[in-house]
């Protein structure tokens, strides 16, 4: 009872709110680390150093006016953003932040491709958002995005896919516990997977520089034209968690997940104190910091352009990457 | 705004407005009284070119190329301009577009203006200027209301918008326009805003015959009549 | 280019697909203010674009024709707010070729250093929105910056940061406060250095040259007949500049080079405005030094009072050659016709023929690379 109930029950209540509290700091990290980037300030005006503008942000928006264009697909139109949080919440439960089953939810041994298919999923939100919204530049967002999920995913999972290679599982922990007996971060042994999955994830997750689907500039906010509120905080939320999700991934698969460097070195075992989540943590800051720092310096792909880069440029790279891992598979 | 109403009370047929003492407006002009103007002015000077100046080649070249088409050659503090008959424009467009000597490839501005006592009472006037040969002429054509000017558009692209400019601030009517709509007001917009007889004040988009008549409108009926008188 | 174009057409009749019409603006986020593009799309592709403006037309000439020859000035300022001081310029200098009045040299050279600073600033603004619209929002914080330097040069010399109200007919209200020449010498040296920055971001970025590179080409014969102007026009290769074909103020006392491109595409306007950037501030640093002791209004009536005449005086704006009709009857306070030539309408004019073909996202590279005020082309 204790065990298949309580505990994970709990575990999931917590992961839940620790996402959506990171998140609401996430949102107040990129306004500073932008600022700084911008020769401003960022928020200063709630709390010290405006750290409670995390807090309030999200009241803000709980008690905004919640508008349903009267031509709306009124269904579609409510189930979207939810559609698009819901799978960035759950790719949390398979996502190890340590070593012993209290840090994650659930072990399953399709992990990888449990993450790879329910972050899938998320791009249904923005889609139909994008349709119900019975709008024109909504539609056409929903349209960009649909043919950005096909040029990328395809990429980002045939790279995946020699990872797998590599670590021999597709279990999450298995893929940490390879890296450990390899000594090595697949950083190091695949450097071109582990740049490609971050460009792939930056696609995935429509921050610049391929946020096109959003396009502020250009389709005046794109699928969330129409959506005010709480709902559009949901797209809000949804976009950031898996913003957090892209990074947990790629610190699991090729930085360590939650080890310390160099495990396999005995001398630097006082780093072990710190413990392991903190690690994994320390990491996932590390790449969020990444996001927002390239958000701060690069300019918008246009659509085109982005199909060409995924289609040809990523899509044969993955490819060439994979039959490069057989072959070293086999041969080695 | 008292400008206007002065002036067009000296129109030659305001119904039931007694007319102004023409003295009145006499002194006025003399004493820096803004209330009564001098009677508008009946056109431009237009003046000729001082006495043994010659007019520059492309002037000249314009004379003997399309012959009679210049009906004047005007000079004031260093522009030249030129005055065509509406007929003669294209003609003269072209040659002064293709010609060497001229090479006006470059329509800067048309604009018109509006002299309503005239009766061709709307100058459309073309600033044109030669990228090559960096020099400058002004072409004027006169016409009256309703009188067709042909646009120059299929001789310089750019006279686009600014036709449709005209139009829609003068109401001078240009023909042969691709598209011409109204540009700067709304499209169902009545009365062309830069006529001078426009009313300055009160519901313009009623433009009404008299321009007095939105006293009428605006004001009680003998509160008017006094303003009238 | 055609080619691309006209397959997916053949595509659509088959399929039975329609044209979809967008409506941009007025509210929308890279319009800069009021334009409103009726946009014709095949998916993607812009078939034909139509701009609808005027939404902020308050009809400034037949105001100006009903406002005495002084109070126009301030009225100039409303047109191209970013670029108030040349608009000042341009209509005092027309004024003054009017009324064939003679302009201390003094004034002249604080004119040029004001629309100068001018022209930095406004393509400060430019550069800011241009990138924005494409999405590098860092450059826009960054020119900002630089922007607000200048603003603080104008607010010590006339008060104003926006509409400044800096010039009269015959020279200028006030002399320049001391010690501000030097300011502005600081400034150059300032910019200089910022200007780096900048290029840092953009000129060698990849994402920025996919985006601008071959994007609105147009040929110099095609942009002079369009009657494009400054910045737009020069990229296309055309030389042509105000300052130097027909020189205003003290620019002939001055060398500086005039840029010109060679694509004409936005990418080559982009490099031509950093080019100015830099030409500006040469011809800051020659006004500065060289600037003459002396009187900075000349002689002028105290009523200003032109006799009856016509004409047209155009100086080069930040956004191209911004000219001033005049017509004075010699008679009455008042101009008698008062036109602009607004550089942003004609260059606005070359929307349609600069978008065919290209994609939505090009279509807002496009309205920022031809660098419109809409308080200048709605007048």
């Amino acid at each position: 009872m204790l065990d298949t109930f309580v505990i994970p029950l709990l575990q999931i209540a917590v992961l839940v709110n620790a996402v959506l509290v990171a998140v609401t700091f996430l949102v107040l990290m990129e306004r500073k680390v932008m600022g700084w980037a911008q020769a401003r300030l960022g928020p200063m005006r709630v709390g010290p150093y405006g750290i409670l503008q995390a807090i309030v942000d999200p009241i803000k928006l709980i008690l905004k006016e919640d508008i349903t264009p009267a031509k709306a697909d009124k269904w579609v139109f409510t189930l979207a953003p939810i559609m698009s949080l819901v799978p960035a919440l759950v790719v949390f439960s398979v996502i190890p932040f340590g070593p012993d089953p209290l840090y994650y939810v659930a072990d399953i041994n399709v992990g990888l491709l449990f993450i790879i298919s329910v972050t899938s999923i998320g791009v249904y939100g923005i889609i139909l958002g994008g349709w119900s919204s019975n709008s024109k530049y909504p539609l056409l967002a929903s349209l960009r995005a649909s043919a950005q999920l096909i040029s990328y995913e395809i990429a980002v999972v045939m790279t995946l896919v020699s990872v797998v290679l590599t670590a021999g599982t597709l279990n999450m922990i298995g893929i940490v516990e390879a890296q450990r007996e390899a000594g090595l971060w697949f950083a190091f042994i695949q450097p071109v997977a582990c740049v490609l999955v971050f460009i792939g994830g930056l696609a995935e997750t429509n921050r610049l520089p391929f946020d096109l689907p959003e396009a502020e500039t250009e389709l005046t906010g794109g699928f969330h034209t129409e959506y005010s509120g709480m709902r559009w905080a949901l797209f809000f939320l949804a976009e950031y968690a898996n913003i957090i999700v892209i990074s947990a991934i790629v610190a699991l698969m090729f930085f360590g997940g939650w080890m310390r460097p160099f495990p396999n070195v005995e001398a630097l075992s006082f780093l072990d104190l710190v413990p392991p989540w903190v690690w994994y943590c320390g990491k996932i800051f590390f790449f969020l910091y990444i996001f927002v720092w390239i958000r701060a310096t690069f300019p918008r792909y246009r659509y085109d352009q982005l199909m060409a880069l995924g289609w040809k440029v990523f899509i044969p790279i993955a490819i060439g990457n994979l039959v490069l891992t057989g072959i070293a598979k086999v041969v080695l | 705004m008292a400008d206007d109403t002065n002036q067009t009370s000296e129109k030659p047929t305001p119904p039931a407005v007694s007319p102004r003492p023409k003295p009145a407006a006499g002194v006025a002009g003399r004493k820096p009284r803004p209330k009564a103007p001098p009677e508008p002015p009946k056109g431009p000077p237009d003046p000729a070119p001082p006495e043994g100046m010659e007019p520059p080649a492309y002037v000249a070249a314009l004379q003997a190329g399309v012959a009679g088409a210049v009906s004047q050659v005007t000079y004031w503090v260093g522009d030249w301009s030129v005055i065509v008959p509406a007929d003669r424009l294209l003609e003269v467009a072209r040659f002064l577009r293709d010609e060497p000597g001229c090479g006006f490839d470059y329509c800067a501005d048309v604009t018109a203006t509006d002299w309503p006592p005239r009766e061709q009472r709307f100058d459309v006037i073309y600033c044109l200027y030669s990228t090559l040969n960096r020099h400058r002429l002004r072409v004027k054509v006169r016409a009256a209301e309703g009188d067709p000017v042909p646009s120059v558009t299929g001789i310089w692209p750019a006279a686009n918008w600014l036709e449709r400019e005209v139009y829609d601030q003068f109401g001078v009517n240009i023909v042969d326009h691709p598209d011409l709509r109204r540009i700067l007001m709304p499209d169902e917009w009545q009365g062309h805003p830069q006529r001078k007889d426009y009313p300055l004040e009160g519901p313009g988009e009623f433009l009404m015959e008299d321009p007095l008549d939105w006293l009428r409108v605006w004001k009680l009926p003998e509160e008017a009549e006094s303003e009238i008188e | 280019m055609t080619k691309v174009i006209d397959a997916p057409r053949r595509i659509g009749q088959a399929f039975d697909t329609d044209e979809l019409v967008l409506n941009m603006g007025p509210q929308h986020p890279s319009t800069h203010g009021v334009l409103r593009v009726v946009l014709r799309l095949d998916g993607e592709r812009v078939v034909d674009a139509d701009c609808v403006i005027g939404y902020i037309h308050r009809g400034v000439e037949k105001l100006c024709e009903n406002r005495d020859w002084t109070q126009i000035v301030l009225l100039t300022d409303r047109m191209d707010y970013v670029a108030a001081a040349t608009s000042n310029l341009g209509y005092v200098e027309a004024v003054e070729k009017l009324m064939q009045v003679e302009v201390p040299r003094r004034a002249r050279y604080i004119r040029t250093i004001l629309a100068e600073l001018q022209r930095i600033a406004s393509h400060c603004l430019w550069l800011g929105t241009h990138a924005m619209d494409i999405g590098a929002m860092t450059v826009l914080l960054y020119s900002f910056r630089e922007r607000e330097f200048v603003l603080d040069l104008f607010e010590e010399y006339c008060g104003a940061r926006l509409t400044y109200n800096s010039m009269r007919v015959g020279g200028l209200p006030l002399d320049i406060p001391t010690g501000w020449d030097k300011r502005v010498l600081a400034f150059c040296d300032v910019m200089e250095t910022k200007l780096d920055e900048y290029e840092e971001l953009l000129t060698n970025n990849r994402i920025w040259l996919g985006r601008t590179r071959d994007i609105g080409v147009i040929s110099g014969e095609d942009a002079t007949a369009l009657g494009l102007c400054g910045p737009p026009l020069r990229g296309s290769g055309v030389s042509r500049d105000v300052r130097k074909d027909e020189p205003n103020a003290a620019y002939e006392e001055f060398e500086f080079d005039i840029p010109l491109g060679t694509r004409g595409d936005t990418y080559d306007r982009y490099l031509i405005r950093l080019e100015e950037f830099k030409q500006s501030i040469r011809i800051l640093r020659q006004a500065v030094e060289g600037l003459p002791e002396g009187p900075v209004m000349g002689k002028v009536p105290r009523l200003i009072k032109p006799p009856a005449g016509e004409t047209y005086h155009p100086v080069e704006s930040p956004k191209g050659e911004l000219g001033y009709f005049i017509v004075s009857d010699g008679r009455s306070t008042n101009p008698y016709r008062f036109r602009v030539r607004p550089p942003s309408f004609c260059n606005l004019q070359a929307l349609n023929r600069l978008c065919k073909g290209h994609l939505v996202a090009d279509v807002v590279a496009l309205i920022g690379t031809i660098d419109i005020v809409l308080g200048e082309v709605d007048r």
